[in-house]
């Protein structure tokens, strides 16, 4: 038990352990979550309702649970994380047979009190699961073939089962965050190396699938692959969303077109602008400033995410922590670049700001344990 | 499991290293980020805004209320109309076919508009008021506005529409509008927007043709502000444009509304009444006529096809656009030619057989017996054929057809109105370039009786009339002002021919109808000061001369009358040609004098006007003819 080699009188324990959270990155969720706020304030036409209000008690019920998660001692989150990955998992079996369809996906459990996105709740849990497994591994056996094959197994049966509902962002997000773990553990550089070629391989497999009878992707994710890849050849068809969206981006300029004054958005030329593309609105709104602002709190956040990492000589707590803040830069950074058109839409929210509940608190639930790893990370005197 | 300290130091700074590069990878990718947002939001910002408003911010079109058109008189003969339609919201009236329902118990709706609409509907935006029946009464819309609040999403709304007042009075004058047509955008060469406009109105025929440019007006523009769905947010700048010119004619409408009405006891006959002193048309009359407003309103394929299909060519405006033999009318340009020429003096006498030898060929005069030795005089007042038969192979074609073009026979007249005819004036040089042929004396000799190759309109008549009657080159002159600006009358100088040959041919005239013997004798005004002298024509069909009462309407002679009246100072000028009528001088000839009258009077002539013996068959005549009375008071145009 590695916590246990370390000195563990030195863990703050009560409710001194409030004093100890890693504070900045609070603030900074905070801060995002409220510009997320204003944004949803302006695209309701200023008014709290539909998204804003919501959005506000969503954040305080996140906020509570991210200081819970952080109170409970991380060695427990360690301990429960094969747990919750295998629960992750059965939810998701649970929704390919129950799932309620939304956007032409099955996503979402009904639980009653929320909409439960069975998908979201896997990033976390599948972080904590890899971390988990290399805490657990020996470190001379990282690279080792057969505990290679582990862990791609962990990441491949939950994002088959998300590839079928079918949600390629989330897919993609489980992917790359279990690759991004298993590459903090140290797995040889081979690997990856192994794996960008597959990956071409895979790529070709796909494209090559089109139009056969065992196509690996729907119709609907080939023709954004193809918007993405040319967004002027349908530009008043599956092309109008990004092309509005860059318009709108665009049209901000230096300082933005001011508060609740997008033409774009006020006026319905954007699409979805209360959840994926609502960093539009905000960079139509406020600008280059307003949008380079935003991209330096998300920076911000990955950074002392990172900082902590690397203090924490826990293993688990050093894994989970970077991987938290991994599938965080993910979010934002697939967000931004589908908006700006630099990647294809796929669906990815900007997280704390778009308009959504199960996503932000799992979002917090899983910086809450990242804050766990902090306030309990093993000290020397 | 145990771990020696060694194994978690390594492990620690393994994943530290790796944390370094990734967080190296991230920052990277947040560059990456960064640098586009600055290319985007600050390099390109300028064309993205410009896409941004293009976007959001659609012109709309104002169509000017389109120029109006008046008589002589400011009595309005087009004018825009309120148009009361009523319109459905589709998301205003919840269940769209219930309130439709509900409306049909109000007011009585076309099926077929329904249907249109039911389409319409369907594929417009729900917010896009779409038409559910149009031209409605005052009635029906004050209907509507009452029970308003039992009728969600149906609303009365008035736009403007072209209406004709006098309907078919000046269908042929004035023309109609309709609808543009993708034919009328490739063949007018006009890039004015508001043709862009669907079912936006333009001239089709007549005045309203040729006058499109000057009546249509500028168009105004709406900037408005849309949402993605189209939805007008608000406007943002407007310009109303600039209303069509006002367009006054030279026609009398109560003298017009006569003629329609005379010409109309025949089956199919025109006539054209001019002022000869300074051009003006006073009336351009065509019978049967038809009610332009029926086109305006989208005629029927049936109602068209009865007007296409109408023996009597209802659609033609024959009095410009026909052209006729013009017989015996023609006879007194050839005795000018041969004055003028110095070929004949009024005494000249010749003899009349009742036919002219020609080779193997005989050319009969209308009266078998011959009329004996023939004047010029004599050979107008009695139309003797043969007295011309001698003159034109004195004179030849090539004089006869100089000076029939100098009266207008032939020539191509500048007016406003569609399909003008120039008509046919032959000569040598015709004749070879249209059939390659040489001309023979047979012709000028068919010729001289106004038969053969000649063809003239009653517009062209009538303008010949008027140079008889004042000596000068008169041109006939439709539209008074355009735009407030008075268009001068034309030709007033004179037309260059020795007065004294040319009252030798009035003399003729006035012959014709006030002497016993002249052809038109029946037909004279029996009023002091009102003296009509005039020259009738029959112009055959055919060939072979049979009695017209036994041959089917289209094989009876035209009949034709030219004359002006008062003899001593002309003031109007009439031709009339009355299809397959028969004789000028029984035909077309009473018609030509009842408006003469009608024209000098103003009103209905006084039956003591007539002589005696006629007054009893003019007073049935008179009232059996049914005149408009309806004639609104003129604005504030000037007064003829």
């Amino acid at each position: 038990m590695s916590y246990l080699e370390n000195n563990l009188r030195t863990v703050p324990t009560g409710p001194t352990k409030l004093l100890y959270l890693n504070w900045p990155i609070v603030l900074l969720l905070a801060t995002v979550a409220s510009v997320g706020f204003l944004m949803l304030y302006s695209v309701a036409g200023g008014s709290l309702e539909p998204w804003a209000e919501p959005q506000m008690k969503r954040f305080a019920l996140g906020l509570t649970v991210m200081i819970a998660a952080a109170m409970v001692p991380v060695w427990f989150w360690r301990n429960v994380s094969g747990l919750a990955y295998g629960v992750s998992l059965l939810l998701l079996l649970l929704v390919e047979f129950h799932g309620t369809t939304g956007m032409g996906a099955q996503r979402w459990i009904d639980l009653g009190i929320i909409r439960l996105q069975p998908s979201e709740l896997m990033k976390i849990t599948l972080v904590m699961m890899l971390a988990a497994y290399y805490d657990w591994l020996d470190i001379g056996k990282t690279s080792r073939p057969l505990w290679v094959i582990i862990p791609l197994f962990l990441i491949a049966l939950p994002t088959y089962l998300v590839l079928r509902q079918p949600d390629l962002g989330t897919s993609i997000l489980l992917v790359t965050g279990g690759g991004i773990i298993m590459f903090l553990a140290g797995v040889s550089w081979w690997y990856f190396v192994g794996v960008v070629g597959a990956g071409v391989g895979a790529v070709t497999a796909v494209f090559s699938s089109r139009g056969t009878d065992w196509q690996l992707i729907k119709d609907y994710q080939f023709r954004r692959i193809d918007t993405f890849l040319d967004p002027a050849s349908d530009p008043l068809g599956a092309g109008y969303h990004i092309t509005q969206s860059k318009i709108a981006l665009g049209s901000g300029g230096w300082t933005g077109r001011g508060f609740m004054q997008g033409t774009q958005s006020r006026l319905n030329f954007l699409p979805e602008k209360h959840t994926d593309f609502i960093f539009t609105t905000l960079a139509e709104e406020f600008g280059f400033v307003g949008a380079f602002s935003l991209l330096s709190l998300y920076v911000a956040v990955v950074f002392f995410c990172v900082v902590s990492a690397i203090a924490n000589r826990d293993r688990f707590g050093s894994l989970v922590t970077l991987g938290i803040g991994a599938t965080f830069f993910l979010f934002f950074a697939v967000n931004m670049a589908m908006v700006m058109g630099l990647a294809p839409v796929v669906g990815v929210p900007l997280p704390l700001v778009s308009y959504g509940g199960s996503a932000m608190l799992v979002l917090l639930l899983g910086f809450g344990i990242a804050q766990s790893a902090h306030v309990h990370r093993p000290r020397t005197r | 499991m145990n771990r020696s300290p060694k194994d978690l130091d390594t492990s620690r700074r393994r994943i530290a290293r790796r944390a370094v590069i990734l967080g190296g990878l991230q920052l990277g990718g947040a560059g990456i980020l960064g640098w586009r947002m600055r290319q985007m939001q600050v390099e390109q910002a300028d064309a993205f805004r410009m896409l941004a408003e293009e976007n959001r911010i659609n012109m709309r079109l104002i169509a000017p209320p389109r120029g109006l058109i008046f008589d002589r008189n400011g009595i309005p003969l087009a004018e825009n109309a309120q148009n009361y339609r009523i319109v459905i919201v589709r998301e205003d009236a919840g269940d769209v076919d219930e309130a439709i329902e509900k409306l049909k118990k109000l007011i009585e709706i076309d099926p077929m508009d329904l249907e249109r609409a039911h389409r319409e509907l369907a594929r417009r935006s729900p917010f896009v008021p779409v038409t559910l029946t149009d031209q409605r009464s005052w009635e029906d819309v004050a209907l509507i506005a009452v029970n308003a609040p039992a009728l969600p999403g149906i609303t009365p709304d008035v736009g403007l529409t072209r209406n004709y007042p006098l309907a078919e009075d000046y269908a042929h004058i004035v023309g109609y509008v309709g609808p543009v047509s993708d034919y009328d955008l490739s063949r007018m060469d006009d890039d004015d927007p508001l043709l862009q406009i669907p079912k936006f109105q333009i001239g089709k025929t007549g005045v309203e043709q040729k006058y499109e440019r000057r009546l249509r007006g500028k168009a105004g523009a709406r900037q408005i502000e849309v949402n993605a769905a189209g939805r007008v947010m608000r406007e943002l700048g407007r310009d109303d444009g600039v209303p069509g010119d006002s367009i006054q004619l030279t026609v009398e409408s109560r003298l017009q509304n006569f003629v329609e009405a005379r010409l109309g006891l025949n089956e199919s006959a025109s006539a054209v009444v001019m002022d000869p002193r300074n051009g003006d048309l006073l009336a351009v009359g065509n019978a049967p006529s038809f009610d332009p407003n029926r086109f305006v309103r989208g005629i029927s394929v049936d109602g068209y096809q009865e007007l296409t299909g109408n023996r009597y060519r209802p659609l033609g405006n024959k009095a410009v656009q026909g052209a006729y033999p013009p017989g015996s009318t023609f006879k007194m340009m050839v005795s000018l030619a041969a004055l003028d020429a110095g070929l004949l003096k009024p005494e000249d006498r010749f003899y009349c057989g009742g036919h002219t030898q020609l080779g193997n060929r005989r050319f009969h005069c209308w009266k078998r017996g011959g009329h004996g030795w023939v004047d010029l005089e004599k050979s107008l007042e009695q139309s003797c054929d043969v007295y011309y038969y001698e003159l034109a192979q004195r004179v030849g074609i090539d004089r006869i057809a100089a000076t029939a073009r100098r009266f207008g026979i032939g020539q191509q007249m500048d007016l406003p109105m569609s399909a003008v005819t120039a008509g046919v004036m032959p000569d040598r040089d015709w004749i070879r370039e249209r059939y390659d042929q040489s001309w023979r004396v047979g012709d000028s000799l068919n010729a001289a009786i106004g038969q053969g190759y000649v063809l003239a309109s009653p517009l062209q008549l009538a303008v010949m009339t008027s140079r008889i009657a004042t000596g000068t080159r008169i041109e006939p002159r439709l539209v008074k002002m355009v735009g407030g600006v008075e268009q001068a009358p034309r030709g007033l100088e004179p037309l260059g021919f020795d007065e004294n040959h040319l009252r030798v041919i009035r003399d003729g005239m006035h012959a014709v109808s006030n002497s016993a013997r002249g052809t038109a004798y029946r037909s004279r005004i029996d009023a002091d000061g009102r003296i009509m002298a005039g020259k009738t024509g029959t112009s055959q069909v055919r060939s072979v001369v049979v009695n017209n009462q036994d041959v089917p309407w289209e094989e009876r002679d035209h009949a034709l009358f030219v004359g002006y009246a008062p003899y001593d100072a002309p003031s109007v000028a009439v031709s009339v040609v009355v299809e397959h009528g028969g004789g000028g001088s029984s035909t077309a000839a009473p018609v030509a004098r009842d408006i003469l009258l009608y024209a000098l009077y103003g009103t209905l002539p006084p039956l003591d006007s007539y002589p005696p013996e006629q007054r009893g068959d003019i007073e049935t005549l008179q009232s059996s003819l049914t005149l408009r009375q309806d004639f609104r008071p003129g604005n504030r145009l000037s007064r003829a």
